[in-house]
């Protein structure tokens, strides 16, 4: 969810013997298209796609290196395509594994390259050249190889499903080739299909690789994982955020049957055992003493009262400015001010934090939901007192992530780090939080106060848009502080507003930086998840107070923007915008950049004639570059809306003098199947470079619901969530 | 004590209290049932008793003595056959995390109801949540597995 934005490098393969990976198996002596252990050591040999990317193996089985993780949006599945589609390999033969370990091959390309880590929904942007190359080089290989062995010329090989053939009649499988191609000189150059020869990135039948797993219970994730003399662990963390361990008294923990240690740990106080439920039990009759004299002890309510009185003042640093804001409001005809509150929210992934780890010899090996992998890697070597190249990370797939896996301090590998160290690594542990260790464990979407004030003249036209925003920063007090704050700004607080696309002379854009010790992270759509829902309600609003058609009005500004319109025109068209609605149907509009993909989502509700309402459809228009995998472009825009949803209708994590109020399901409230609208989603047709789908499908399904209430009611909710805001 | 899971009787060691969920997973080593809230809130641990959904994260090893269990990794029929083809078919899954539990509620409600509208869908399965919200294609899967059923 790193909203990075930098210029990707570009992509050399250098012309080099290729290195062949021979690796012992219980087989014997298996040769493989990869050097084994393609880890921070080999950070001085320059990047060779094919031994990073792409293992071909005897067996005729293709296994595709992702530099991404996966937890559920299915970047795994859009780079085997990319790579199938070169590599002309087959469905059936493709398999997908997590890497770790080099940034110089696993770099994301829209963060420079400079490290790898999945977030902003960059996953395909980054990987749209990259794996396609190392497809065509591993297919090239191949064809140089049998060209060889038959004695013809590569030019006459025809590669298909995963098997190359000569008209001679002469064939052969990937896997018949596997040892000979990796002999193979790795060409300087390789030629890209054109596009219109793509048969997988595009279609329609080209299918999901772990759907089946997934409906059988197959799928491993973290929490399945069983190690040989596994211990398990669960960890007594503070009550209030920023408070210590000052004593703990282990002996009822002991006591408990199945408990193996009790050790402390930098983040509260960890209870071993060899089985789940025994950890729970000892932790649970563990007593720990709490030294919360450096905590924060603030609640919600003391938070919003702060946040509002401090947006009445000029922010302490500015985001955007053009044109005279304050000599064009004092010559307004009129001005509209409004004032928004957003709750903290909980990535609440149904996988809870865990993360397992064990020493062998000199090398430390950690499983886990690796977002950020080199940092973790360095992290985890301080810990452990290895050197980074002795940390393996197995990088999982996981029960959903939201943001939640990519966190600065890497505070779940350190739990498991230091526990398996404390007992002097005596057996593998694995470190389980449980729903509430989950619920209360911090790194929350923030909470964020907005003050917006727009002058309009006679006619209804913005003459200037002042906008105030108080929250704390994601970045500020990360590694990434230094390089991503520029001068107090952190674009993560203020994307979609300082940035937003609507033609206006006079606006500033104005942030503070609040400091809070509730930990904060990204969260699905980041900084979009509060800026959209102000910015597409307040031009929903200033539409409606000037008599406007909400479509009609975004459309006159956004004249030089034809993404944008393309996408609100699409959504407009597909839902029938303008026609007649059944008796008691409302609608609204929203439309949002984010990560590079423009979204419009146009809701219809039903009121329930008691003041309650249901969103009964939701039409979506998506123009994220060019479609790799249409269906999965869907998913990701009908999961986006029901998330999106559910954080504007119900959910809230609040705080009660410094306590979190919600620790489980019952009391935090995700979208349930009974209020998940049908929807409709519709893929603006584009050449362009891939951008991504995971989060751009949340920022507008927010205000497109608020705008249909406001349509229905009259009632602008700008307190989060609606339970809340409708009360107001 | 024993313990019948998957048409299998085994001694299981385990305190009569623990979960059943945790005695699935931990002692008897299936991980398909999985860990979501510990209290009966999101039914990701959820498997037959008797063809019966439970929750087993709430359901005490000695309540379960003598009864059926079945989980996701023993799952079998023709309702079962059928949901998960319709869930494989339409690419349901996304982080998948949730979805054995999904795919057991959607069997036992194709099994008393063959052909649910939208509404009893709604009803059988808001106990499951799934927070990728893949909700959208879990009704179409329920409704595609009711048509292959005929």
């Amino acid at each position: 969810m790193l909203p990075l934005k930098l210029k990707p490098e570009t992509f050399k393969p250098s012309r080099r013997q290729f290195l062949i990976g021979a690796a012992a198996t219980g087989a014997g002596l298996s040769i493989s298209f990869r050097v084994p252990g393609a880890r921070a050591d080999d950070a001085k040999v320059d990047p060779n796609p094919f031994n990073a990317y792409v293992t071909i193996s005897p067996d005729n089985k293709v296994t595709i290196l992702s530099a991404h993780m996966d937890m559920g949006q299915g970047c795994y599945f859009g780079i085997a395509t990319l790579v199938a589609e070169e590599l002309e390999a087959d469905r059936d033969q493709l398999e997908v594994v997590g890497a770790a370990g080099n940034p110089k091959f696993y770099g994301n390309l829209a963060w420079g390259g400079v490290a790898q880590g999945t977030g902003g929904s960059s996953a395909m942007f980054s990987s749209f050249d990259r794996y396609r190359k190392a497809g065509a080089l591993a297919r090239t290989m191949l064809m140089n190889a049998a060209a060889a062995q038959w004695n013809v010329p590569a030019g006459e090989i025809t590669v298909e499903k995963g098997a190359l053939s000569h008209p001679s009649g002469k064939q052969a499988t990937f896997g018949e080739l596997a040892d000979a191609a990796a002999k193979e000189l790795v060409p300087a150059e390789v030629a890209l299909k054109p596009r219109q020869q793509w048969k997988l990135i595009g279609s329609e039948d080209f299918r999901r690789l772990d759907s089946h797993d997934k409906a059988t219970g197959r799928q491993q994730y973290t929490i399945d994982l069983k190690l040989p003399g596994m211990l398990t662990a669960m960890v007594a963390h503070p009550p209030l955020f920023g408070a210590k361990v000052k004593s703990f008294d282990a002996a009822s923990a002991k006591a408990v049957k199945g408990v193996v240690d009790v050790v402390e740990i930098s983040r509260g106080v960890a209870v071993v055992a060899d089985n789940t439920w025994a950890a729970m039990k000892g932790r649970d009759a563990l007593k720990v003493e709490w030294d919360d004299s450096t905590a924060e002890k603030r609640g919600s309510t003391e938070l919003f009262a702060e946040y509002l009185k401090r947006a009445d003042q000029p922010g302490d640093a500015v985001a955007a400015n053009r044109g005279d804001v304050d000599g064009a409001m004092k010559s307004a005809a009129k001005v509209v001010e409004a004032s928004y509150q957003f709750p903290y929210l909980a990535h609440a992934a149904l996988e809870a934090m865990n993360a397992v780890a064990q020493k062998n010899g000199d090398t430390v090996e950690i499983w886990g939901g690796h977002q950020m992998p080199d940092l973790y890697q360095a992290i985890a070597a301080q810990v452990a007192g290895v050197k980074p190249e002795n940390v393996t990370l197995h990088v999982m797939k996981t029960g959903g992530g939201f943001g939640r896996r990519a966190v600065t301090d890497a505070d779940i590998i350190v739990e498991a780090v230091e526990t398996a160290k404390a007992i002097g690594w005596k057996a593998p542990v694995k470190v389980q939080w449980t729903r509430e260790d989950d619920m209360r464990g911090g790194r929350y979407r923030p909470l964020f106060v907005h003050k917006v004030k727009v002058g309009l003249d006679a006619s209804g036209n913005i003459v200037a848009w002042q906008h105030r925003q108080v929250g704390q920063s994601i970045l500020v007090g990360t590694p990434f502080e230094g390089a991503l704050v520029k001068d107090g700004v952190d674009a993560t607080s203020v994307e979609g507003v300082s940035d937003h696309p609507y033609a206006m002379d006079n606006f500033r854009s104005e942030v503070t930086n609040a400091k809070v010790g509730v930990p904060v992270l990204w969260w699905r759509s980041v900084g979009h998840t509060h800026t959209a829902y102000v910015m597409e309600t307040m031009i929903d609003d200033i539409a409606r107070q000037t008599g406007k058609d909400p479509v009609e009005y975004r459309r006159t500004l956004l004249k030089d923007h034809p993404r944008h319109l393309a996408a609100l025109n699409l959504a407009a068209e597909k839902a029938g915008w303008g026609k007649e609605l059944p008796e008691g149907t409302f609608r609204g509009v929203a439309l949002h950049e984010s990560f590079g993909t423009v979204v419009s989502e146009i809701a219809d509700i039903k009121m329930d004639g008691k003041g309650g309402f249901k969103v009964e459809r939701v039409v979506c228009a998506v123009d994220c570059g060019t479609a790799i995998n249409p269906d999965q472009i869907r998913a990701q825009m009908e999961g986006g809306i029901g998330f999106g949803l559910g954080s504007v209708l119900h959910e809230e994590l609040s705080l009660t003098g410094g306590k979190v109020d919600q620790t489980n399901y019952d009391s935090y409230l995700p979208l349930r199947i009974d209020e998940m609208p049908r929807v409709e989603v519709h893929i603006v047709p584009s050449d362009a470079p891939p951008s991504g789908v995971g989060e751009p499908g949340v920022p507008p399904i927010g205000p497109a619901v608020a705008n249909a209430v406001a349509s229905a009611t009259g009632k602008r909710i700008r307190i989060l969530p609606f339970a809340k805001g409708l009360a107001a | 004590m024993k313990l019948d899971i998957n048409g299998q009787v085994r001694e299981v060691d385990a305190d009569p209290d623990m979960p059943l969920l945790w005695a699935i997973r931990d002692v008897v080593g299936l991980t398909g049932t999985k860990f979501g809230c510990g209290m009966a809130q999101c039914g990701a641990c959820t498997v037959l008793q008797d063809g019966v959904p439970i929750r087993s994260c709430i359901t005490a090893l000695s309540d379960v003595e003598g009864a059926k269990i079945t989980t996701i990794e023993g799952l079998d029929g023709e309702v079962a056959e059928a949901v998960q083809t319709a869930w494989t078919n339409l690419d349901v899954p996304q982080c998948g995390y949730c979805q054995s539990g999904q795919v057991i509620a959607a069997t036992a409600l194709l099994t008393d109801n063959l052909k649910p509208t939208d509404a009893d869908i709604d009803a059988a399965m808001s106990g499951n949540l799934c927070r990728c919200a893949t909700y959208h294609r879990i009704r179409a899967g329920i409704h595609e597995a009711a048509k292959m059923l005929g």
